[in-house]
């Protein structure tokens, strides 16, 4: 019989277990576990250097791990870079934003996967199709309620911090097909633009993917997270449901005030065929 | 659901901005303005001090003679500086590709294109190794740079043997390294009067040529974004897949090879290939680019400002020399530029809403 039939809970999208990953002395994941539902908005919190942002970051192909296992749909993935994340459907919100500022907003949308004009400067010459990716960023940032129509020109340094964080989020939603990752995604936002994340997050969910979210914002967690991953000293303590603690336990989980409750573990699937593309659980 | 006006403030708001405020603004978009500007202003200045002699035909062709060479290798010096680096070694490279292009025609007798294959190669080669020590060793390329500009000059005068060839030694079997020195007159192209007296050589025809190309490759090819990109910030350059490394390798390479093409406009330009000259070419090329409103800083500049940098810097000096001022007020006036360029570099940095 397939390990895959053995299980009754749905296929997770995105796995790690044992996770790894040291720079010089300082080991910033310690056999970090990690488990992504689909469909699902997971929250995963910590205090400062807690290693959420290395964890993430090995699980795009960001950062190769020094050990540990990724599964995606099942299957192992190694990830050599972000780009090939990016294929697999993964797109990230860099708590640092990984944008270009001297490029306009259109040519960050498309940075690292530009569209070529058809024929054989398109093949050949690589050359960019400018007058499609202008038009498709503008529509895309309309659709997603972040940025006005004029701006896609403008060069990103020219733009304020809650802008350039509108840019990088409006990127990852516009192209991401199975999971976004976004790394603090609010954290230079105000009231009103960290509301309007929330709801694209929903927005996202709503189209069936998954997301990752790394907040230190509690209520935001509490509101939009189906599920709570708490990260602590380089690797989970403990999952937990909203519904079922309150935000001030989740600190003290956090901050190993309060001992980690005991979670029923999410089997881990790993069957030794390739990851197929374009595979939908 | 968020209402149009509210995302409209959510996040596009902007506010009135100070007059000054706008002409930062508008020369972070448009950098190129400042060195059209400075060019306009120069030839108007000069053409009201000088008169006549400056503008004729012949005097503002001899511009464009002197300043093909630092031209061309100010193009292939673009480039790098685009991706946040400096290669202090073109002028060695342009002289180490003129000197195996002239010694493999005139003194092994090679058939002339073969020998300049050879030097074109030989720059391209010396570009890759710039770039292979810059991304694998991770050395600054300041200092591997200045490195390889010692070591391509001693090969060059090893391999020389300090030997210039003769004009008439490299005409007689290798007429095509010269190739780039003749002209055409501009009364042969364009049948107006006030053109008589001006010529085009072949060299700056090449260096033009270039010019287009890069340009081409950096404003719209996958290729040119990631340069950019590479220079304006590596890691989120990384962080979206772009091969960081791999970009500045080939720009080094590319570098290098037009490094090799102004190899074959120096020998056109001089007629005899020696290897001593191009001094200081490799400083010049810098002073044009910077002039012309690229950023040392990487990920912002243009090739159309590093020719009006470099067209500057000759304008400056011939409008300066025709005015009676020598050498000295000349290299005075073009420090000050390079200077008011930074300044003004830094300044349309800190733009900001
Ligand atoms: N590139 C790096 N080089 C050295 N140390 C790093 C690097 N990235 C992260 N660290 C260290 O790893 C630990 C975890 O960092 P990080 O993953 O950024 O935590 P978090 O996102 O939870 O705040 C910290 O101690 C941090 O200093
Ligand atoms: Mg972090």
């Amino acid at each position: 019989m397939s390990p895959l039939a053995t299980i009754r809970t749905p296929l997770p999208v995105l796995q790690a277990r044992g996770l790894v990953k040291r720079f010089g002395r300082v080991v910033a994941i310690d056999e970090a576990d990690f488990d992504l539902m689909p469909g699902e908005v997971l929250a995963v919190i910590g205090d400062n250097g807690a290693g959420k942002t290395t964890m993430i970051k090995a699980l795009v192909g960001a950062i190769e791990p020094d050990a540990g296992e990724i599964v995606m749909d099942g299957a192992p993935v190694h990830f050599r870079s972000p780009i090939e994340a990016r294929s697999a459907g993964i797109e990230t919100v860099y708590q640092n934003l990984a944008l270009s500022p001297a490029l306009s907003v259109a040519e960050n949308m498309f940075l690292g996967r530009e569209r070529r004009i058809p024929g054989w400067r398109g093949r050949f010459l690589r050359t960019l199709d400018r007058g499609g990716m202008r038009r498709e960023a503008r529509q895309r940032l309309s659709d997603l309620g972040i940025l006005t129509v004029q701006n896609v020109d403008l060069p990103v340094e020219a733009l304020s911090g809650g802008q350039r964080q509108g840019v990088a989020v409006a990127r990852a939603t516009a192209f991401g097909t199975r999971v976004v990752v976004m790394d603090e995604p609010t954290a230079a936002l105000g009231v009103k633009e960290s509301r309007r994340v929330l709801e694209l997050i929903l927005d996202v969910k709503a189209r069936g993917m998954s997301i990752i979210l790394i907040s230190h914002n509690m209520p935001h967690v509490f509101e939009v997270a189906d599920r709570i991953h708490i990260h602590r000293l380089g690797r989970r303590v403990a999952v937990i449901r909203p519904e079922d603690h309150e935000m001030s336990d989740a600190v003290a989980i956090m901050t190993g005030a309060m001992e980690p409750p005991k979670t029923d573990p999410i089997p881990f699937v790993r069957t030794d065929r390739p990851r197929q593309e374009g595979q939908t659980s | 659901m968020a209402t149009d006006s509210d995302v409209e403030s959510v996040f596009a708001g902007r506010e009135e901005r100070s007059p000054l405020k706008k002409v930062q603004y508008f020369l972070h978009l448009y950098p190129t303005t400042i060195p059209f500007l400075v060019l306009l202003i120069g030839i108007v200045v000069f053409g009201v001090v000088v008169g006549d002699r400056f503008f004729h035909p012949f005097n503002l062709s001899l511009v464009l003679q002197q300043v093909t060479v630092i031209a061309l290798l100010a193009v292939g010096q673009t480039m790098v500086i685009l991706v946040a680096g400096i290669d202090l070694s073109v002028g060695a490279i342009m002289v180490l590709s003129s000197v195996v292009m002239g010694r493999f025609a005139v003194v092994m007798g090679w058939p002339p294109e073969l020998a300049l294959m050879a030097g074109l190669a030989v720059g391209a080669a010396c570009g890759f190794l710039n770039g292979l020590l810059i991304t694998s060793l991770r050395l600054p390329p300041f200092i591997v740079t200045l490195g390889t500009w010692s070591i391509f000059e001693s090969i060059n005068f090893l391999y020389s043997k300090n030997e210039t060839l003769r004009q008439q030694d490299v005409e007689a079997v290798a007429p095509l390294l010269q190739f780039t020195g003749h002209s055409i007159r501009l009364t042969d192209i364009i049948p107006l009067d006030f053109l008589r007296g001006g010529v085009l050589t072949f060299g700056s025809v090449l260096m033009i040529f270039v010019a287009i190309v890069v340009s081409y490759v950096l404003t719209r090819t996958m290729f040119g974004r990631h340069v950019y990109a590479s220079g304006d910030d590596p890691e989120a350059a990384r962080l979206v897949g772009i091969n960081v490394r791999f970009t500045l390798l080939k720009v080094y390479t590319c570098a290098g090879l037009i490094c090799g093409f102004a190899g074959w406009v120096l020998i056109g330009r001089i007629g005899a290939v020696s290897p001593n000259a191009g001094y200081n070419a490799n400083l010049d090329s810098i002073t044009a680019v910077v002039i012309g409103g690229t950023s040392l800083f990487g990920g912002r500049g243009a090739i159309i400002g590093t020719l009006f940098g470099a067209l500057i810097v000759g304008i400056f000096r011939n409008g300066l020399a025709l005015a009676g001022l020598q050498n000295n007020w000349q290299n005075l006036t073009v420090g000050a530029l390079i200077i008011v360029a930074v300044a003004l570099d830094q300044w349309i940095r800190r733009v900001s809403v």
